[in-house]
């Protein structure tokens, strides 16, 4: 079975037998990384390059990774390095790029439907690696991937996504994909920060956090993004962890086996106590190490590689 | 020269007339219309120009109250030439320009301008909109008195909402005392600043910022109470809401003078349409959900909405190439209005009739200007449609120097084919 895109955008119109393809990709892919010599030949004199126009480390770090266990040749550009500063648009350096050859082109951009541009505009693979407040599909895989990992399915687990969900591409494009592999997804945060109509994505909205994570098989706890938010800023970051942080109260009300997640950066204290990001629940760091696979697997399918 | 217009089906509603007659044309006016005019001996080939216009409906010039025309300041988007081009192209005879150019319309000089390069270009007649308030800043009120023996024909700061209600009461108090009517812009910035498209799903799962409803709705019921309370009158801008439908509609009915306008796209399209995330299809206000849409039309079939105008808003590919957060607001529409407008006469929303009164009739009314009539002795304005012309939208091919088409690759049925302004043929689409 082979991906039927060039691009990866956003899970809104990727197909649940495409999710999985990728899942198992990534499973097969993760033993490259445990390797002495973590390197395969697979990608041997392709060309990526990831476009960072947004600060991350995470993710661009995963991606360069990904790309190098794969034997890619891998160029990075930020914003603060490239001629974005001079004024250039964006067209017009992914036009520069495209004259270079590259095979695929990683981008991340404040602007929801950046990658949207160029992928209309290119030939290139694009992957969208997080466009503005509207999606971040490679997060939402490696969720995916780790929840698979330890629960064996996400059918009928009860997951709850809580925080600023309307600054959040990490949440629309994880309700994508968990409603379609058959999860139950609750959305909880602040009234101010839940979208309009976000129940008719599937998902059940709950304004109180002992609520929403009441009999929970995942909580995925999302950073309070203050700094999205010029306009009416939100009280504090006090009133904010007195209502809405995981802690060590409020996670007994979650089940037994429940898995603690975070896309990260994490602020500990505000959405999350530090002992639960770091107790026993926590797969944070999971995530990450998961980050790497899904990525290489996707590298690898769109390079035209198949399962 | 004169014009013979021969076997047109003519639609002038401000006469009532619905027939198949002929029209003469002379010295600029419209000096006769008959059933079937004869050619007098005296006429030759020379003295005269004949056209058969059969199967072809001919009606008042077509009016649109709400242009951006660009100039002065934004010549590479928009010249008051290249607009009027497309202008008597899309069918319209008379077009009326909104203030916010550089610098603003808030004075007699820029007015006068707009006049100067309107009669150079000799395509439509141009009215130009003044702005209610200095700079369009909303905080003194311009020269409305030597606005409006400068030429200007209404007043509004388009582009922006006057925030002040202050401002707002004594710019309609000011306004009517010199019987000119104030076009207002209705948006209620502490909603909607921020917002790139409209709130609901569509926004919530694009993950753009949204601009409610209610942003327009408040600004709406604001100048209707304002209108109301102090005996005067206030024209609406682009309504896109079911709630602004529904507003107008109730002041009407309690006696307000209140008008109101909307244009095609806010018929045509709903938010589902920024899916891709085109900047082909951002504007102000922005596109709304299938309710308003139907809220809309409704108002139109009911009377609540008088008029339809483009808003035609030029930019260049600087503004509208780029990531969709940072695309100006606007589309042109000059050229493809009538043709989505028969769309409503083809949907049952509006009679042929109906529709030159809200493209014509009306919009005269409203700016109190000499036009949308075919009475005898009046200008010669005249648009002649071919219903059934089937045609595609090629924005290439477009006289406006913008691009921002919506439309662009749509086929349409419908279309002006001959545009006379003072009895000067001005566009046509055949070979004369």
């Amino acid at each position: 079975m082979k991906l039927s895109r060039k691009d990866m955008l956003g899970i809104v119109d990727l197909p649940r037998e495409e999710i999985d393809l990728i899942l198992d990709t990534a499973e097969s892919f993760k033993e490259i990384s445990t390797r002495k010599i973590k390197k395969v030949p697979t990608l041997r004199g392709k060309t990526v390059i990831t476009l960072f126009f947004e600060a991350s480390t995470r993710t661009r770090t995963s991606f360069e990774i990904a790309a190098k266990r794969l034997s890619a040749d891998t160029i990075n550009i930020s914003a603060s390095t490239s001629s974005v500063v001079k004024g250039e648009t964006l067209i017009d350096t992914a036009r520069n790029l495209e004259s270079m050859n590259p095979d695929i082109i990683i981008i991340r951009h404040s602007a929801a439907g950046a990658a949207h541009i160029l992928a209309g505009l290119l030939e290139q693979s694009i992957i969208n690696a997080g466009d503005g407040a509207h999606e971040h599909p490679t997060q939402a895989l490696l969720d995916m991937l780790t929840i698979r990992e330890k629960k064996g399915t996400m059918e009928g687990l009860k997951i709850a996504i809580v925080g600023d969900i309307t600054h959040s591409r990490v949440a629309r494009s994880n309700i994508y994909g968990f409603t379609k592999m058959g999860a139950d997804v609750a959305i909880c945060g602040p009234a101010m920060m839940i979208p309009r109509d976000i129940d008719r994505m599937g998902v059940s909205v709950y304004y109180n956090m002992e609520d929403a994570i009441k009999g929970a098989d995942v909580v995925m706890m999302l950073r309070m993004q203050l700094e999205r938010q010029e306009k009416n800023p939100f009280p504090s970051l006090r009133e904010y962890a007195n209502h809405f942080s995981l802690n060590r109260d409020n996670i007994n009300l979650a089940k037994d086996d429940v898995l603690v997640m975070h896309p990260g950066p994490i602020n500990r204290g505000v959405e999350i106590t530090p002992e639960i990001a770091d107790g026993p629940y926590s797969v944070i760091l999971e995530q990450v190490t998961n980050g790497v696979a899904v990525r290489m697997a996707l590298l690898y399918l769109l390079s035209g590689g198949r399962k | 020269m004169k014009l013979l217009l021969k076997s047109g089906r003519v639609i002038d509603p401000s006469q009532d007339i619905d027939m198949v007659m002929d029209i003469l044309i002379e010295d600029g006016k419209i000096s006769r219309m008959e059933k079937d005019i004869s050619i007098s001996e005296t006429d030759s080939k020379d003295s005269m120009k004949i056209f058969d216009l059969k199967d072809k409906i001919v009606t008042p010039g077509l009016i649109d109250m709400h242009t951006h025309l660009r100039e002065p300041g934004f010549e590479y988007k928009e010249t008051i030439r290249t607009g009027s081009e497309a202008a008597v192209a899309g069918g319209f005879t008379s077009i009326a320009c909104m203030a916010n150019t550089d610098p603003v319309n808030d004075n007699r000089s820029v007015t006068e301008f707009i006049h100067k390069q309107a009669r150079l270009a000799a395509m439509a007649n141009v009215y130009p909109i003044a702005a209610v308030s200095k700079g369009q800043r909303g905080k003194v009120l311009a020269e409305f008195g030597d606005l409006k023996n400068a030429g200007a024909v209404a007043f509004s700061d388009d582009g922006n909402p006057v925030t002040d209600s202050g401002l707002m009461r004594h710019a309609l108090e000011y306004a009517y005392s010199f019987d000119m009517p104030v076009i207002s812009h209705c948006e209620d910035t502490g909603l909607s600043s921020g917002g790139m498209m409209n709130e609901g799903f569509v926004s919530t799962q694009l993950g753009l910022p949204g601009i409610p409803t209610i942003a327009e709705d408040i600004m709406v019921i604001r100048d209707i109470n304002l209108a109301g309370f102090t005996k005067t009158r206030v024209h609406i801008a682009h309504v896109s809401t079911a709630g602004s439908v529904q507003a107008v509609r109730e002041a009407r009915s309690a006696g307000i003078n209140v008008t109101a306008e909307t244009a095609p796209h806010y018929f045509t399209l709903t938010d589902e349409a920024l899916k891709g995330f085109s900047t082909s299809f951002k504007m102000y206000p922005p596109l709304r959900d299938s309710d308003d849409v139907e809220a809309v039309k409704e108002g139109l079939r009911d009377g609540t909405i008088d008029a339809i105008a483009s808003d035609h808003a030029p930019h260049s590919s600087v503004e509208k190439d780029v990531e969709f957060e940072y695309a100006a607001n606007g589309i042109i529409g000059l050229e493809t209005s009538l043709s989505l407008c028969l769309k409503l006469v083809d949907e049952g929303i509006l009679t042929i009739g109906q529709l030159i009164e809200k493209l014509s009739v009306n919009p005269a009314d409203i700016l109190k200007i000499p036009k949308g009539s075919l009475k005898t002795g009046s200008d010669a304005d005249i648009t002649v449609i071919d219903m059934n012309k089937i045609w595609t939208v090629d924005t290439n091919k477009f006289r406006s120097k913008g691009h921002n088409c919506p439309f662009n690759g749509w086929e349409l049925k419908g279309k002006a084919v001959m545009t006379i302004v003072g009895g000067d043929i001005r566009y046509a689409d055949f070979k004369l």
